[in-house]
């Protein structure tokens, strides 16, 4: 039996009086890119912080890879790897000394991070800016190493928090492209926060987040067929104005 | 985990501050400059106004400036580990505390970690500092130098604590700063740093009442005490159990069930 990479299952969290996240439940299956969208304040940013614990929920559970991420969040952390839609660079640090910086606090073996470092390096073409201080890069070369970072201690679950904002049309395409085939290639799950459109692709799961509780989920191709509406964009906005 | 990826979590941990440290120059050199002014400039004015007598760990009358030596080795630390805490503000602005907090290694080993190595780089500016105090007078015996050395660590790893502490209560950088000011200064001055405490209390009894409740007293102290190649027991009991309360209060302030982070953050 294939475990889920993530379980969310009747997640609450309150500011205060005001409730950011209502019951929340999905799950994600091995190996598939799912799409999570809702318009700004819909509480995206709210469940990246539980899902990444920087929160702790109000009630509710979190399970990455059956590891239930209250109880035991070593195990269940070490199976993330997280790109926040606020850079989490440090600028002063050079681009190899930003890795090396993740990849000792995963705990891993300095021989190992150097190996994966030059991997992730070349896979993501930023060999030549290896030495170069966070500061100098532009905002694409910032997400490409933020990305690389995330994926240098082979997490099996990735989460992307707007990770393609601000990004030009060609870099958002290559990043795009490489995260999907991370999907085929190496198996790993992926749930993409994000608000454009053209992140998503027909045959993508999506769940659509309105006020802090899940209006929708499903193959995007398959909710816009019951919507009747002539494109993903139309449903998009159909889903914002009334939900399903 | 097994130890080794502790072991590997703590260097990347102290590297990245030493590449801090190493980066921000003007960083360093104010931390020099404060202490030393106090030392060649504030000393020099107040040595005659000041008569030392004889109280332990010195065994004869000794100058002003040997006397405050000390103290400015503790405002060396208290300003450190406020500085560095200062940069866990920032860092939380700025985002790149979540690389650190979403670490699969427990948080409370993270932040001790991090406290340690505010500690140890305090260490390496207190002892830059006593070189340069050699040359003006101050000269302990060899061996407090290396006495010094765990003084150094335990009450840098006490005001570091209390500066993360801090930093788990505040929002903004901007209120970070204000704070500071409550806190550094009346812990500097209502201690021993400047002056023995038995002329604080002949000053007023009240002032003295509170030196003694100041646990920046008796991080001076255990520093004092080290330099001269012996140890204030009562000292290092309070800074000892000052430090455990600290850190305590530190990673329950950086804990999303318990601290005051996760309620203080906005939604989105």
């Amino acid at each position: 039996m294939n475990t889920n990479p993530l379980l969310v299952d009747g997640l609450s969290y309150c500011y205060g009086a005001l409730k950011a996240l209502d019951n929340v439940s999905f799950a994600i299956a091995p190996a598939t890119c799912v799409g999570l969208l809702g318009a700004n304040g819909s509480g995206k940013t709210t469940l990246f912080g539980l899902l990444t614990r920087l929160l702790s929920p109000a009630t509710g559970d979190i399970k990455v890879f059956d590891q239930n991420l209250s109880h035991s969040p070593g195990s269940a952390l070490q199976n993330l790897g997280v790109v926040f839609q606020q850079s989490s660079l440090d600028l002063d640090l050079s681009v190899v000394q930003n890795l090396n910086y993740h990849a000792a606090l995963q705990g891993m073996d300095r021989k190992l991070a150097r190996q994966r470092i030059i991997e992730e390096l070349k896979r993501f073409k930023l060999e030549n800016r290896a030495n170069d201080r966070v500061r100098q890069l532009n905002q694409g070369h910032r997400r490409r190493v933020e990305i690389a970072r995330a994926l240098l201690h082979k997490p099996r679950l990735l989460l992307l928090d707007e990770a393609t904002v601000g990004l030009d049309f060609e870099t958002r395409q290559m990043l795009n492209t490489h995260i999907r085939s991370l999907c085929e290639t190496e198996g790993i799950s992926v749930l993409w926060a994000t608000h454009l459109v053209e992140d998503i692709e027909l045959d993508d799961n999506i769940i659509w987040l309105q006020d802090g509780q899940v209006m929708a989920q499903g193959v995007c191709r398959t909710l816009l067929e019951n919507s009747q509406e002539p494109n993903l964009q139309e449903l998009l906005q159909h889903l914002s104005r009334e939900g399903l | 985990m097994n130890p080794s990826a502790y072991i590997n979590c703590f260097q990347g941990i102290l590297y990245r501050e030493l590449y801090r440290f190493v980066q921000q120059r003007s960083r360093f050199i104010s931390a020099l400059v404060r202490p030393l002014l106090w030392l060649v400039v504030f000393a020099a004015g107040f040595r005659a106004a000041l008569g030392i007598s004889i109280i332990p760990p010195y065994q004869t009358y000794i100058t002003y400036e040997v006397y405050i030596t000390p103290g400015l080795v503790g405002i060396i630390l208290l300003f450190n580990g406020m500085q560095s805490s200062l940069s866990m503000v920032v860092d939380r602005e700025m985002g790149s505390m979540r690389v650190l907090l979403t670490s699969p290694m427990p948080r409370a080993f993270l932040l001790i970690c991090k406290l340690i190595s505010i500690a140890l780089i305090s260490a390496i500016q207190a002892y830059v500092f006593l070189l340069i105090a050699y040359f003006f007078g101050v000269e302990p015996p060899i061996v407090g130098y290396l006495y010094l050395l765990p003084a150094l660590i335990m009450a840098g790893l006490m005001l570091a604590s209390l500066g993360l502490f801090i930093s788990s209560l505040v929002e903004q950088l901007e209120n970070f700063a204000g704070i500071m000011n409550f806190v550094i200064f009346p812990m500097f001055f209502l201690s021993s740093a400047l002056y023995p405490l038995w002329k604080m209390r002949e000053a007023n009894e009240w002032l003295y009442q509170i030196c003694l409740f100041n646990p920046f007293t008796y991080a001076v102290e255990l520093l004092r005490f080290a330099l001269y190649a012996t140890t204030n027991l009562k000292a290092l009991l309070i800074v000892g159990i000052t430090t455990l309360v600290f850190v305590g209060a530190a990673v329950a302030g950086y804990n999303p069930r318990t601290g005051l982070l996760g309620r203080k953050s906005k939604p989105g």
